[in-house]
């Protein structure tokens, strides 16, 4: 027995065509049908092995999720088997992905038999023949690279749960997350996925999973946090012959990367959430609409679903229930507003992405018109866990109105990017701080900018808000999809506002006139705000830029209050949070034309200090617009009328020479 | 070569012209218009409708493209982290503009919106390489690996770490 679906004996009928009901919690308690000894056995060492518990060879993780990839864990693998061939150790290299702990990536783990598992961080090709002689032929700890131990840490080696990064968080969707192989369903299966599929098919009637996951209380992770419960329940209580599940993972906040993650790193919990949630509204087919920038996603998602169809967990009369159900995964093409439920099922439909109107809303008539449902791909992460360890303990974790765990993906300036699974109701304080590690370089804390571009920038003064869908809106950010970006004393405001109106400008599908012509207003007004006096050539610019400053604020509201879908409806937040907290710096730009953070590139002034340069040339072939003038040998100067402030010579100057202000 | 694409659907699937338009453009690494015109036929659907939604979608390109393709992330955490000043490097470096193709038809340069490898930000792919936490003075060094033709390209660095 090497697999699940081998029979352990000739009593054991499970196949695909014919199921056995009792499959899955036969897989981990069996056999369930008969009592054999050797095939209890079978399961047990079977289990045992998949769970790397026992194993004869030494087993290697590496995190190969695109982070992981990035950071070359394809060559850290590739010197692993160099390194191994050359001492001729026999080792088991085992595929895993992200843990999240992505700024020490590659993360290798290596697990001997009979011993505990070690996590090693920062791992490059270069150090790794010193990792393997240590570990493998020495048998010790490389402490160089520790990160911690899977089982009870001691003294020098911490478990991995006490590592700052992982203390403060809570993981139920990212539980499997650099821990299990993400392509084998058997490992899954052992660390006990699919029994929530089991129990809600086996001991559930439909309406009862749906009255679970409504007391859960959980609520749609993409943004708006609307009641998944409520939303399964309209859908299951509407009479059609097809109706349809759809999973959202068109993840296309610029920086938010947590559906990512998931996808790469523990597919099928999420296709076990999916399964679920169509048994309970009544779902024969279902969809995942992932981005095409994700392809190491996609492929997962692919391998996933056959191996399913394999197991009967997809496919006609699954484990034996009569209900059926079939999965299909769908790539955009690239367009952030198919982020929004309508213009995805538009998408689906091999139509232009475009919202409609609501009502009717999806769970009446969604995709081809038949009642359909979207969540999002860390609401299906959930459900599994609910349906098995009950509504009461999910709704234990978290706030009076926001109940579970968030996932959010640090980014920007701060020393542990990744992703960090926390229960609602702690502060931004503890995610920044505690497990973000705070800011680098000893730079000063700024703003954090959650929920992207529907989102806002949170400054200092807000800082001990707690998380949940209800405080962020009150301070004028929302949960969105759960990208946390943090800023430092080096960014700028203004330069953060245009850059999110661009990306909606962008992004605005053009069906509705507020959405289309009013956020192009709304970027020509703050693209005016950081302009020189020497590009402001007419007197006419010079009223435009104020006048356009004071209509901003109304302009803004008219675009929330008219817009037609939630793109439109929250394009002017990032604005409005700079306004509200970042007027000061909003203020400098528009009378002072000065930029303290130093990104507004108009602004700057770019001088050379003769006392440091010692005319090198360097900076003189770099300048694109010889605005760099002097003899070698002697210092240089900069010629501001012919500068264009692209800051190459403040890039490559050795000798720190150049000044900004 | 694109005849066998049309194998692979039938004809009463709706839902067809997005997977069809994407597989066109994996062999042509653009939708010539000869194709979006059998496309149409072959869905039913007028010229107009399929032009739509080429048009509508950041990944359908109607024009051929480079050798190479460089896309430079300009997602929220790599815009912190000075990802417009990469951008305007690699614009100067080959003297295009974003969006626009060498005239050795080498290089392309496109921006993405985010390709979701933020904890590295800032990141540039080459193809399928990918390259974080860059700095301006890297760019030189990484594009002379796809400069020479016939040599193949180093897989992905992670430059500084």
């Amino acid at each position: 027995m090497n697999k699940f679906i081998d029979p352990c004996c000739e009593h054991c009928w499970h196949t695909k065509e014919k199921p056995c009901e009792l499959f899955i919690a036969c897989c981990t308690e069996g056999p369930l049908c008969h009592q054999n000894r050797s095939c209890e056995e079978k399961f047990k060492s079977l289990n045992n092995h998949l769970k790397y518990i026992e194993h004869d060879q030494p087993v290697i993780f590496i995190g190969k999720g695109t982070c992981g990839l990035a950071s070359g864990a394809q060559k850290v693998e590739e010197a692993v088997k160099n390194e191994l061939q050359k001492l001729n150790i026999k080792a088991h290299i085992e595929e895993t992905g992200c843990v999240g702990y992505c700024s020490r990536e590659v993360i290798v783990d290596i697990k001997l038999p009979g011993q505990e598992r070690i996590s090693y961080c920062e791992v490059t090709p270069k150090i790794v023949p010193k990792l393997i002689q240590k570990t493998l032929v020495q048998k010790e700890i490389f402490s160089e690279k520790l990160l911690g131990t899977y089982g009870k840490g001691s003294g020098d080696i911490p478990n991995i749960n006490s590592v700052p990064f992982f203390k403060n968080q809570r993981k139920i969707v990212l539980e499997n997350c650099g821990v299990i192989n993400p392509s084998s369903i058997d490992v899954y299966i052992a660390f006990g996925g699919f029994k929530g599929l089991d129990k809600a098919l086996r001991l559930m009637k439909p309406p009862e999973v749906v009255k679970e996951i409504s007391e859960s209380g959980l609520r749609g992770r993409g943004g708006a946090g609307f009641p998944t419960g409520k939303k399964w329940e309209l859908a299951a209580n509407q009479k059609s012959d097809k109706k349809y599940l759809i999973c959202n993972a068109d993840e296309g906040d610029p920086g938010a990367f947590m559906d990512r993650s998931v996808l790469e790193s523990d597919p099928y919990r999420v296709v076990e959430g999916m399964i679920i949630g169509a048994y309970a509204i009544g779902a024969c087919e279902g969809y995942i609409y992932c981005r095409a920038e994700y392809p190491l996603a996609i492929k997962r998602l692919e391998e996933t679903i056959k191996k399913c169809e394999e197991y009967n967990l997809l496919g006609n009369n699954i484990l034996g229930s009569g209900f059926s159900f079939n999965l299909h995964v769908k790539k955009g093409a690239g367009a952030f507003v198919c982020g929004e439920e309508t213009a995805l099922m538009a998408s689906i439909e091999g139509k232009r992405g475009m919202p409609r109107p609501r009502p009717p809303f999806p769970s009446v008539s969604g995709l081809w018109g038949k009642p359909s449902v979207v969540n999002n791909v860390e609401t299906f992460a959930n459900i599994s866990s609910i349906i098995v360890r009950g509504a009461g303990w999910f709704s234990s974790i978290g706030t009076k109105t926001s109940k579970g765990t968030k996932v959010f993906a640090l980014s920007g300036k701060i020393n542990n990017t990744g992703l960090v699974e926390v229960p609602m109701g702690v502060t931004l304080e503890d995610v920044v701080f505690k497990a973000g590690g705070g800011i680098p370089n000893a730079k000063h804390f700024k703003a954090v900018q959650i929920g992207g571009p529907s989102g806002g920038c949170l400054p200092e003064s807000v800082i001990s808000t707690q998380v949940d869908y209800e405080s962020l809106k009150s301070v004028g950010a929302m949960m969105g999809s759960g990208g946390f970006v943090v800023m430092d004393e080096d960014t700028c405001m203004v330069d953060i506002a245009k850059f999110f109106l661009t990306f909606i400008q962008n992004e605005s599908c053009g069906k509705c006139v507020p959405c289309r012509e009013g956020t192009k207003r709304m970027l020509e007004i703050i693209k005016r705000i950081p302009t020189s006096y020497r590009n402001t050539k007419l007197k006419t610019d010079e009223l435009q830029r104020f006048k356009g400053v004071v209509h901003l604020q109304r302009l803004a509201s008219v675009i929330q209050d008219t817009s037609l879908c939630g793109l439109g409806q929250s394009a002017p937040n990032p604005v409005l949070s700079g306004l509200r907290y970042f007027r000061e710096e909003y203020e400098e730009h528009l009378y002072e034309r000065k930029c303290s953070a130093g990104v507004c590139k108009e602004l700057l002034i770019y001088t050379i200090d003769n006392a440091i340069c010692n005319g090198c040339g360097v900076c003189v072939k770099k300048c694109s617009s010889d605005a760099i003038a002097g003899e070698k040998g002697h210092a240089h100067y900069i010629i501001e009328d012919k500068c264009i402030k692209c800051g190459l010579c403040y890039e490559s100057c050795r000798f720190n020479a150049i000044n900004v202000n | 070569m694109h005849s066998k694409i049309f194998l692979n659907y039938s004809r009463e699937d709706k839902s067809c012209l997005i997977p069809m338009l994407q597989d066109v453009q994996n062999i042509y690494n653009y939708l010539p218009e000869p194709a979006l015109h059998e496309i149409a036929e072959f869905v039913g659907l007028p010229f107009s409708r399929v032009y739509g939604v080429a048009t509508f979608y950041n990944q359908f390109r109607l024009a051929p493209l480079g050798e190479n393709i460089i896309r430079v992330c300009r997602g929220t955490a790599c815009h912190v982290k000075n990802s417009a000043n990469i951008l305007f490097a690699l614009e100067t470096h080959l003297g295009i503009k974003a969006g626009e193709t060498t005239r050795d038809k080498k290089f392309t340069l496109e921006l993405v919106n985010c390709i979701g490898a933020c904890s590295i930000a800032p990141v540039v792919t080459i193809n399928d390489d990918y390259y974080g936490r860059i700095g301006i003075k890297d760019i030189p060094k990484i594009l002379k690996n796809y400069s020479q033709p016939a040599v193949k390209p180093e897989q992905s660095t992670a430059g500084k770490n």
